[in-house]
């Protein structure tokens, strides 16, 4: 394992550190419990949004609070959900009277950890919402599984119910919003090579030179299928297809097109793929108003890329243009 | 025959030496269907336990009181899946000896048994899923047929051990219906679940702390 690291057991903590050194004037980082907050948390009479999950997807969700995003995020282990201690601390940190919406992708432990952490919340009087995202149409969903699993929606729901809480929408129609974006989204993933989890110390699983995985997730796990190496013009058709067949998108729909590296793809291959993704919806009448191109979900150093559509109207354009200041977002501020 | 204050710790304790000894082969097992942290996060979990309880070693003290301190720093140092759920089983029993004087094999099994349906609960699995409920269902089903029967605690322990193994071992073949195996489908066919597997360690460190 090649890691520019000090040692295994501390690469959160270590990290945390530098965040909250280069970023001091958006956030602060508490330990023990561990999470990630907003400097001028709490907002007196602002919902506010907590989001976590497992650290190494660097900057979903350290790396998204700030004003207009996430009021606090809770870093787990690397690929760990957080425990119910870290988001119950969070919660309370940013609670300024007007309850707190949780934003949790769908994993069994996340989902849990969440659950456990609302009911200790609840129990000391503060009102809290929690949205699952599960966005992603590689997995069937059906009543046997834990359903789909939430990915790139995640980044899009955290940006637009992070602009609806600060133009100081209530608790009920900040949750609402976030279940709104979370029904118009869907992704799909592709890797072209797996990721070390620094404690294990080897490759999570082993992929041919001319091997791909096509509906992989952000945690290093295998995805549905390995198909042998295809161009990028072959593989947009291959996500995009499922994504659009499955809301479904229509022509003269409106979308926000989110090409999403895990972590080891550069930009120059995003923007043959987003250019491909452009034609392929154009093709079918599927107009994107909104784009969004580069590493914001990750899987640590793992070669691949995601597609998000958001089905877009007025209301979801103005709230994604809205100001936001984060370490991993900025625009309009 | 009465469970023992020190028969409890040093189940705890054996529990930790076995994830310590497994941890690589649970995040292999991990690997194959999930994201490759069972064994580390478990061991993550069970250090934490064991220094926390490093008081009570020798002394004499309330099982209950040692279960939830148990049960608690595993859901505050474990994460994932496994957290909540192992905290959640010894939570339950915590719930389930509170305020027993003594406890005998009876209501071992049973408290035992309230852990397991805490965990199905908390995991809404049933058995067949692949996950720690197929190791923990039969075990405790096991233990509890053998005691009804009047088997002794060693015969019925080893009874619980031997089901918890055909247990931990039937979810080979088994579709994932729960946690993050379920996203590959038929693609988990084929590999024993890591839960299912930390499971079965579970109940062999009961079996040698409370079968003799």
């Amino acid at each position: 394992m090649k890691k520019l690291i000090n040692s295994v057991e501390n690469v959160v903590r270590d990290e945390l550190a530098g965040l909250g050194a280069a970023h001091a004037d958006l956030l602060k980082v508490v330990i023990d419990p561990t999470y990630v907050v907003r400097v001028d948390a709490p907002v007196n009479g602002k919902v506010g949004i907590v989001s976590g999950g497992g650290s190494g997807h660097e900057p979903m969700h350290t790396g998204f609070v700030g004003m207009g995003m996430l009021d606090a995020a809770c870093p787990g282990e690397v690929f760990t959900s957080p425990t119910p201690d870290q988001v119950t601390a969070a919660t309370k940190a940013v609670n300024g009277g007007a309850g707190v919406l949780h934003i949790v992708k769908n994993y069994t432990g996340d989902v849990m950890n969440f659950e456990m952490a609302a009911e200790l919340a609840a129990a000391e009087g503060i009102a809290v919402e929690a949205v699952v995202i599960d966005d992603d149409v590689a997995v069937t969903d059906s009543l046997y599984t834990a359903g789909r699993r939430g990915v790139g929606a995640t980044v899009l729901a955290e940006k637009i119910c992070g602009a609806a809480a600060q133009q100081g929408r209530s608790l009920t129609e900040v949750a609402a919003l976030c279940r709104k974006v979370n029904s118009q989204a869907r992704s799909m993933g592709m890797a072209l090579t797996s990721c070390t989890v620094p404690a294990a110390g080897k490759l999570t699983f082993e992929l041919g030179e001319q091997e791909m995985e096509i509906g992989i997730g952000i945690h290093g796990e295998p995805g549905r299928q390995r198909l042998p190496l295809a161009s990028a013009h072959e593989v947009v058709a291959m996500l995009a297809e499922p994504i659009v067949e499955d809301l479904p998108f229509r022509a003269g729909d409106t979308v926000l097109a989110f090409v999403n590296s895990m972590g080891g793809t550069p930009l120059m291959e995003l923007y043959i793929v987003y250019d491909e993704l452009r034609r392929w919806l154009g093709d079918r009448q599927i107009n994107i108003v909104r784009s969004l191109v580069g590493p914001y979900m990750t899987s640590l150093e793992m070669q691949g890329c995601s597609i998000t559509l958001l089905r877009l109207d007025d209301e979801l354009i103005e709230l994604w243009d809205a100001p936001v200041h984060t370490p991993g977002m900025r625009w309009g501020a | 025959m009465e469970v023992t204050f020190s028969q409890v710790v040093a189940w705890i304790q054996e529990f930790g030496v076995l994830i310590g000894k497994n941890k690589e082969y649970l995040t292999d097992l991990d690997s194959a269907i999930g994201d490759a942290d069972h064994g580390i996060n478990m061991d993550r979990g069970m250090r934490s336990v064991i220094e926390k309880i490093g008081e009570s070693v020798g002394g004499d003290g309330e099982v209950a009181t040692l279960l939830k301190t148990v049960a608690m720093t595993l859901i505050s140092t474990v994460g994932g899946a496994a957290g909540p759920l192992y905290g959640t089983l010894f939570l339950a029993m915590a719930k389930a000896t509170s305020g027993h004087e003594h406890v005998d094999q009876r209501d071992w099994a049973a408290a035992l048994q309230a852990g397991v349906d805490a965990v199905k609960a908390r995991g809404r699995a049933e058995r067949g899923d692949k996950t720690m409920v197929d190791t923990l269902e039969p075990a405790v089903a096991a233990l509890v047929g053998a005691l009804n029967d009047g088997a002794s605690s060693a015969d019925a322990w080893r009874a619980a051990e031997s089901a918890a193994e055909k247990g931990m071992a039937a979810t080979v073949p088994l579709v994932a219906h729960r946690g993050r195996a379920s996203y590959l489908g038929e693609r988990s066919v084929g590999h024993q679940d890591p839960g299912a597997t930390s499971a079965w360690l579970l109940i062999k460190a009961a079996a040698g702390a409370f079968g003799s």
